[in-house]
């Protein structure tokens, strides 16, 4: 790999809470190459949107403690950036955008006006240049495949379907040129249609743009689909990272595996057990590897120890099994 | 085939607001027997839940009928006997709001107990217990409150509350959806054994088609208030008539290349569904039907028995 675009090293943060602190990330590494389509997998809690809030710098403090680690944007340490740095990395270099299209708009203003205001934002254009902000608006509708632009800055969000207010907020992030987006759930909250329309969308504009896409998401079958390397999240840890054509053909992690067992198959084999156990309590987590006390092939080591990611060049996994054959 | 647990007639549910009639449900059909589970899929607004809740009585329909083991049950919830009730229960989707965060599991579990005179309190306590054990929670969360549950478990007290009182009708309204797949295979599992068990119906709400594929005896799918398509979960999902059905199958994410072969020709879904108050004329699916032909947008196809059991509602199909 080239020069990575994003480069997360042993990321590791907390939440003060009463009585002590969550462990909610615990050494996450993460590296995303210039145009990649990168997938973070994972169930609920497992940290991915932590991780993403870190990397924009919105993670609220306090609660949230960064403990150690560092997030390398293009050769620069995100976390050590003055004000303005950061500014000017969410003004030009990164986008956002989240699960909840309804939440991310604010219901009061039309789209136009956030439109607007986001574009100023983005290229330091003052209000009264009217109409150049109406311009780039009426482009960055268009190309989210918006019919009727014009007509569309006029309305309120509650005007719009589900799927058109994920447009708008794409419009939002997209109105000035990017280098990364990164997408939370970004279909998870439309039907499936509209979710295939979403990311067909975003596969676009990345493609077009040459700009590089995290895509979180719970749903494996989003990532299999629509991403070329993924990242599986457990726990607030890596465990496992691959192509993501290998990662499905033969996933390694203990953890990968009963995940995708889970997952309903259209060849109705039936449903899986299940995990047994649930996630851990992030107040107390288990020590060593944090899947050990859920996992069928756990050995002596595995609550000792914290496992480093073995493996090959397009394929790491964060397993004690591994750390013999693979080496 | 004797009298069915469940039939519906020819449902009509519309709402009359101050923007026009909302036509959520027009002309649907179909049966339920005991034991099995019959998947109502469909993409949000295609009026899934609003069938869901006209046969559990949260609405009384605008037309058509409902039957329940051969008797007219086509009424609203305040006038249905409590015998009736009690056969018919369901579980909502977020069971962090359809558990009072103010009661403990015990007071949750209790209260349709007492409602339906099952409260001696010789056996309460024991009840209460069983129906913790057979949801698979340690018998110390009868103490416990929903806040510090995890939301499986929280959907497993949910599910217990509604089989509490011995129904043979259970309406699951999209049990799973906010939940992870690895939390949500237990609840199937549970469920599926329960019905084994009980011999219960499931009437099961979703837009999962993947896990219904796994679970259903059969399947329907929703769209602007009427079934498309109705078949056997592997006759539906192996041989799809519909347009619609092999667009939504075409669009489902898969996790494995055996699935991929499963799936239909990728169709690109287009369009979305539109305003339910507002309905396309003829077939409501024509404007974003790849395939359609003039009479589409003309005349609303009749649902035709394309195979034994698999009902398709599409001018294309013709039999």
């Amino acid at each position: 790999m080239s020069q990575p675009l994003l480069d997360i090293q042993n990321l590791s943060v907390r939440f003060r809470v009463y009585g002590g602190y969550l462990r909610v990330l615990d050494g996450v590494n993460f590296q995303v190459a210039p145009q990649e389509r990168v997938g973070l997998v994972g169930e609920t809690g497992c940290g991915k949107t932590t991780t993403m809030k870190t990397i924009m710098r919105i993670l609220p403090q306090p609660p949230g403690v960064i403990k150690g680690g560092k997030i390398i944007f293009k050769g620069k340490d995100v976390l050590g950036m003055e004000s303005w740095e950061v500014e000017r990395m969410r003004r030009r270099e990164v986008a956002m955008i989240f699960q909840d299209p309804t939440a991310a708009l604010n219901p009061v203003f039309t789209i136009g006006e956030q439109l607007f205001d986001a574009i100023r934002y983005a290229t330091g254009k003052e209000e009264s240049d009217h109409r150049f902000l109406r311009e780039v608006a009426i482009r960055a509708l268009e190309e989210v495949a918006l019919p009727d632009p014009a007509r569309i800055l006029t309305n309120y969000p509650i005007q719009l379907s589900g799927g058109m207010r994920q447009r708008v907020c794409i419009a939002l992030a997209l109105a000035c040129p990017k280098e990364l987006l990164i997408a939370d759930e970004p279909g998870t909250s439309l039907d499936v249609t509209i979710q295939d329309q979403i990311l067909r969308l975003i596969n676009r504009l990345a493609e077009e743009r040459k700009m590089a896409v995290i895509l979180i998401s719970h749903s494996l079958g989003v990532i299999r689909d629509w991403t070329e390397r993924v990242w599986v999240m457990y726990a607030g840890t890596v465990v496992e990272e691959a192509r993501t054509q290998e990662l499905f053909a033969q996933p390694l992690h203990p953890y990968t595996q009963a995940l995708l067992k889970c997952v309903p198959k259209l060849t109705g084999e039936g449903i899986a057990e299940g995990i047994p156990g649930r996630i851990p309590d992030y107040f107390d987590p288990p020590s060593g590897c944090r899947f050990h006390p859920r996992c069928p092939y756990r050995m002596a080591i595995c609550s000792q120890e914290k496992p480093r990611l073995y493996g090959t060049p397009t394929h790491h996994v964060a397993c004690f099994l591994y750390q013999e054959e693979r080496k | 085939m004797s009298i069915p647990l469940l039939e519906v007639q020819d449902l009509h549910k519309f709402f009359f607001t101050t923007r026009g009639v909302v036509k959520a449900v027009q002309g649907v059909s179909f049966t339920l027997s005991a034991q099995e589970t019959l998947g109502l899929v469909g993409e949000s607004g295609s009026g899934k839940s609003t069938v869901a809740y006209t046969v559990m009585g949260m609405y009384s329909p605008t037309g058509g009928k409902i039957l329940f083991r051969g008797q007219d049950i086509s009424v609203s919830h305040e006038r249905r006997p409590l015998s009736l009730k009690k056969e018919l229960q369901i579980v909502f989707q977020d069971p962090g709001s359809s558990l009072n965060p103010r009661r403990s599991i015990g007071d949750i579990l209790a209260l349709p107990l007492s409602i339906h005179g099952k409260n001696n309190p010789g056996t309460m306590k024991e009840r209460i217990e069983e129906l913790l054990q057979m949801v698979e929670l340690p018998p110390e969360y009868v103490s416990k409150y929903p806040r510090s549950l995890g939301g499986g478990e929280k959907q497993m007290v949910a599910i217990a509350r509604a089989l509490a009182v011995e129904p043979s009708l259970v309406v699951l309204d999209e049990p799973t959806s906010a939940l992870d797949v690895s939390v949500q295979a237990k609840i199937i599992n549970m469920l599926v054994e329960i019905q084994k068990k009980r011999g219960l119906g499931y009437l099961f709400i979703t837009h999962d088609l993947s896990l219904m594929r796994n679970i259903a005896h059969r399947v329907a799918i929703m769209y602007l208030g009427r079934i498309m398509e109705l078949a056997p979960s592997r006759v539906f999902f192996e041989k799809p008539l519909h347009p619609y059905t092999r667009m939504l199958i075409s669009s489902i994410p898969v996790v494995s290349e055996q699935e991929e072969k499963l799936k239909p020709q990728k169709i690109i879904p287009r369009g979305e569904i539109p305003s339910p108050v507002n309905l396309p004329s003829g077939c409501v699916f024509h404007p974003r039907c790849i395939e359609r032909e003039e009479l589409c947008s003309q005349k609303e196809p009749e649902m035709i028995e394309a195979e034994p059991g698999h009902w398709v509602k599409c001018h294309l199909i013709r039999t």
